[in-house]
């Protein structure tokens, strides 16, 4: 008999594999298959805007169509980004203080790159 | 200083270089200079919501030296992380493993990376001819 005094069910209860130990390598996975597509686009994109005049690209990433895949291209970057940084960071910088701080830097930074752009394509989108 | 200071054992110093683990060093350091050309996309979407002038500005610092070799770089890590990436997505499935295709298809992701990068550029300058 075991020491236990509770039931095998009770301790499994709840603490089972809830498949969340996989998110983060998920994720990451699953950003990189949307930037597959979307990183061929942007350089497709940058390529046509090339000798473009200021309004002519203005209104080029303005088009519906371009101002959603921009949007979803930033979004997917900067989470992918701040996904591969993490781990870096994680790999090589064992200082406890440092670590904490570089791992706070790049969610900050990556979170208010992403919002920058996201900004800067609703004005174009919109026009203001 | 690291919080534990535990004996390291012989690192990337003992081994002969091989195509195996440069395209996983690579796949990190392509990643990270990625990471920094962000700040160029941030400045470029910036420049358009802003203006005819900022967005002159953003072209000047493309065209320039500096702007040249930092887009040369950044035009083949991207294209190296891409293809490597493919590779990884790969592996993750289970495919590829086996020595030889292993190092086979680490080869094709490097060339592939330089063709790719060869590509973007000729689309480039031939609009320049073209225009």
């Amino acid at each position: 008999m075991s020491a236990q005094l509770r039931t095998p069910i009770k301790i499994a209860r709840g603490l089972g594999s809830a498949k969340h130990g996989v998110h983060h390598f998920m994720v990451q996975r699953i950003t990189a298959v949307a930037l597959l597509g979307l990183g061929i686009w942007f350089v497709w994109i940058v390529l046509s805007m090339l000798h473009m005049d200021y309004a002519t690209a203005r209104s080029f990433v303005a088009q519906p169509f371009n101002a959603v895949l921009m949007l979803a291209f930033v979004g997917a970057l900067f989470w992918h980004a701040q996904l591969g940084l993490q781990v870096v960071i994680e790999d090589y910088v064992h200082t406890g203080g440092v670590e904490l701080a570089l791992q706070i830097a790049v969610k900050f930074l990556c979170f208010l790159g992403a919002a920058a752009c996201v900004l800067a394509v609703i004005r174009v989108a919109l026009g203001s | 200083m690291p919080d534990t200071a535990r004996p390291l054992s012989p690192h990337l110093t003992v081994y002969r270089w091989q195509i195996q683990m440069v395209t996983s060093i690579v796949h990190r350091g392509t990643g990270l200079f990625l990471a920094l050309g962000t700040a160029l996309i941030v400045w470029a979407l910036l420049a358009l919501a802003s203006g005819a002038e900022a967005f002159a500005n953003l072209r000047a610092f493309c065209a320039s030296w500096l702007g040249l070799i930092l887009l040369l770089g950044w035009s083949w890590s991207l294209a190296f992380h891409l293809l490597n990436g493919v590779r990884h997505l790969l592996q993750d499935m289970g495919l590829g493993y086996e020595p030889r295709q292993f190092v086979l298809n680490g080869w094709l992701a490097t060339i592939g990376s330089f063709v790719l990068t060869a590509l973007i550029w000729a689309a480039a300058f031939m609009q320049r001819g073209g225009a």
